[in-house]
């Protein structure tokens, strides 16, 4: 047998082979596709119902006897008045026939707490309104809203057979409406679900990751860039980047403890701080910028920095006019990479303080504040059921969030990215 | 040592009966052989003098006592087999083995009579006045323009839009270039063929003025027609600069250079008038090597 016999032989084993390993190759994209359809279908789903809310319709009179004020009332007093009352009479002209103290209550529950301070401030809005009926939207209770939105009322329902029995009415008497949920993007966290939004979580995440991004690149690069091009080789510099490895394989709770332990405890910055939760996420995201920024500085061709330096460039000038740019691309994926991993990062924050119950916006990076992750972590473990939809939502508010953060860089990369 | 003779071996002689003969007079005697450098080593105006210099990669000797002057508006060719130095030596005559961290480069190099390896001498400086063009052509990843403005623009050498201009043109122009690249300037330089690259090097390099030009192997990737183009070049450049050029092509090394040095095994063997080494070499190793018989 001569060689290309042999060679033929082998030939047809050879193909097999190849389009068995393809075969491998479709199937693992597939599978991972699957997941991710199935992910993104189950989390969609779930959140669709927190995008609407159900609103009630009710005259209320702003009666000055049942307020408890008068024309010359002054601002604090008219804040003090007793608009509660107003709005369950209210509700109650509707209902004539409920006469008993535990049926009025549980009647007025069907309404949000939110309720009274909706036509307060209508009110401090208009004060002429005293004395008149106005037609006012209010928005329903969290279990009232549930009803509705559920599919199959035999379901078990955190409402009593006579609430059902007024859930119909009302809707059955066009009372009832469902409006886009503005309240989510609109409100910081709240024990009621349908007064709790994320807009405090989202302004969290922003003010972290900024403070994340502005310490950790600036610091990583210049790392990167005096470990690659300026160190001596000796052992100091090897420990060194023994340690940033290792860094990069420290469980990220440690990094929390130790923000708790040193900037908390020691330098005695406020707690549940954006400040300090991007402090701690810097520490965590630094070893991976740090690793990435060197590799792409290692890939800039040698032949290029020689150009430089033969030319007569300093070191300093070869670095920030060649080598830099040239790196950026690179540089720019490990930021992500690491941002990304920060801005998903839960336990630290933990352990800083910014799982705290926080109602109010940031309105700074010293302002006690959530994050995306931690208040997902919240609601998915509270037990109202309108909380589930929330959860989902805020989920996809973090993907979303993500999927401008990736766009942004990958925008940012193909800006800076250079033809060989 | 062994390894390295049978590596320069391989290179020129396949038959594995060669090789073995080869290797049985050569190694043993190598060291008798090469002696103290033959030739004229020294000339009346030199540019560049170096004076033993003895060049170390960690532990291992890469450049054994070297002596030599590179006159002014003249081409000295290095010439010898892979592995005997001459690069490392071309590199030391601008300092670039600075960048290399193990590198220890000992004896005196100097440049119009000044040391350039003391205090008062800035390697930016040098290698400002000693410009380099490498092997493989490594434009910058930017315009034509801005790849030959780059090192006018770094020293500061034009004043305004117009005189940069200037610069790029007469760099392009005195490289054989302008005609090609005339209508793309802006235009990558990457984008230009494997020849012109180089020339675009070249144009990159006088366009800071220097007063010496190192070369190493600039036309090995070349095709003969670039190459010529490039020969051509490096005559022209004569009249202004000092060349140093490394290279492979013993032809090219007999059109070019007024002077030929022979190196072997980091040492200078032989240096001469270019006519005479290549007609009446004095050193065996040298005739060997010009001749086609050694590595």
């Amino acid at each position: 047998m001569n060689n290309t016999e042999l060679i033929k032989k082998g030939l047809a084993k050879r193909y097999r082979r190849e389009k068995r390993f393809r075969a491998y190759g479709l199937m693992a994209v597939m599978v991972g596709f699957i997941f991710l359809a199935i992910l993104l279908a189950d989390i969609i789903g779930k959140a669709i119902p927190a995008f609407t809310q159900h609103w009630i319709k009710l005259e209320v009179s702003f009666d000055p006897d049942t307020l408890g004020i008068d024309e010359k009332s002054d601002e604090a007093t008219i804040r003090d008045a007793n608009f509660n009352a107003a709005v369950k009479k209210s509700i109650r002209s509707l209902f004539p026939e409920v006469k008993k103290r535990k049926d009025k209550r549980k009647l007025a529950a069907m309404l949000s707490t939110s309720a009274e301070y909706q036509i307060r401030d209508q009110f401090l809005a208009d004060p002429e309104i005293l004395g008149q009926t106005k037609t006012v939207w209010v928005l329903a209770d969290d279990d009232v809203d549930t009803y509705y939105k559920t599919a199959d009322k035999s379901k078990a329902v955190r409402l009593s057979d006579k609430q059902i029995a007024w859930a119909d009415k009302l809707l059955a008497d066009g009372l009832v409406k469902k409006r886009l949920n503005t309240t989510l993007f609109k409100n910081g966290d709240s024990r009621e679900p349908e007064q709790a939004g994320i807009r405090g979580a989202i302004k969290g995440s922003f003010y972290t990751l900024l403070v994340t991004f502005l310490l950790s690149f600036p610091l990583g690069v210049a790392t990167a860039v005096y470990l690659e091009e300026f160190a001596p080789k000796n052992r100091w510099v090897d420990l060194i980047e023994v340690n940033i490895n290792n860094l990069a394989a420290v469980p990220s709770i440690v990094f929390g403890l130790l923000g708790l332990a040193v900037f908390i405890n020691y330098f005695g910055l406020p707690r549940s701080a954006p400040l300090v939760g991007g402090l701690v996420l810097t520490l965590m995201t630094l070893p991976t910028i740090i690793i990435a920024s060197r590799s792409a500085i290692k890939a800039v061709p040698p032949s290029i920095k020689e150009a430089a330096l033969g030319i007569g460039a300093s070191k300093t000038q070869m670095v920030f006019q060649h080598v830099l740019p040239l790196a950026m691309p690179g540089i720019f994926t490990g930021t992500i990479i690491g941002l990304a991993q920060a801005l998903g990062e839960t336990a630290p924050l933990l352990m800083i303080g910014m799982v705290a119950f926080i109602v109010d916006i940031p309105q700074g990076f010293t302002d006690s504040a959530t994050v995306l992750p931690v208040q997902i972590y919240l609601w998915a473990d509270s037990p109202e059921r309108a909380f589930v939809a929330r959860t989902s939502a805020a989920i996809l508010a973090l993907l979303v969030f993500l999927v401008v953060m990736n766009t942004l860089a990958v925008w940012l990369r193909k800006k800076f990215e250079r033809r060989w | 040592m062994d390894a390295n003779i049978k590596l320069k071996n391989e290179l020129v002689d396949d038959t594995q009966t060669g090789l073995k003969t080869l290797q049985g007079n050569s190694t043993a005697d190598m060291e008798q052989e090469i002696g103290a450098t033959i030739g004229q080593q020294f000339v009346d105006k030199p540019k560049m003098q170096a004076r033993n210099v003895d060049v170390f990669y960690g532990e291992k000797q890469a450049i054994f006592d070297v002596n030599m002057d590179f006159g002014e508006h003249e081409v000295v060719a290095l010439i010898g087999p892979s592995g005997c130095g001459k690069t490392t030596f071309l590199r030391c005559l601008n300092r670039m083995n600075d960048t290399i961290p193990i590198c220890k480069v000992t004896g005196d190099i100097s440049l119009d009579g000044e040391d350039i390896h003391s205090k008062a001498m800035d390697p930016v400086l040098l290698r400002a006045r000693v410009g380099m063009v490498f092997q493989k052509p490594n434009p910058f990843p930017k315009s034509v323009y801005d790849n030959v403005a780059y090192g006018a623009r770094l020293h500061g050498l034009a004043s305004n839009k117009a005189e940069l201009d200037e610069i790029v043109t007469t760099s392009l122009q005195r490289a054989g270039l302008f005609d090609e690249v005339k209508d793309r300037l802006q235009e990558p330089g990457t984008g230009l063929s494997g020849g012109q690259q180089q020339r675009l090097c070249i144009a990159r390099t006088i366009a800071v003025s220097p007063e010496v030009i190192l070369m190493d192997e600039p036309a090995s990737a070349l095709d003969p027609i670039a190459t010529a183009i490039i020969e051509e070049l490096i005559d022209e450049l004569r009249q202004n600069y000092t060349i140093a050029i490394v290279t492979h092509s013993m032809q090219q090394a007999a059109r070019v250079s007024q002077r030929t040095a022979y190196f072997h095994l980091g040492k200078l063997v032989e240096i001469g008038e270019t006519n005479q080494i290549f007609t009446n070499p004095q050193h065996e190793l040298t005739e060997n090597y010009i001749t086609g018989r050694f590595g």
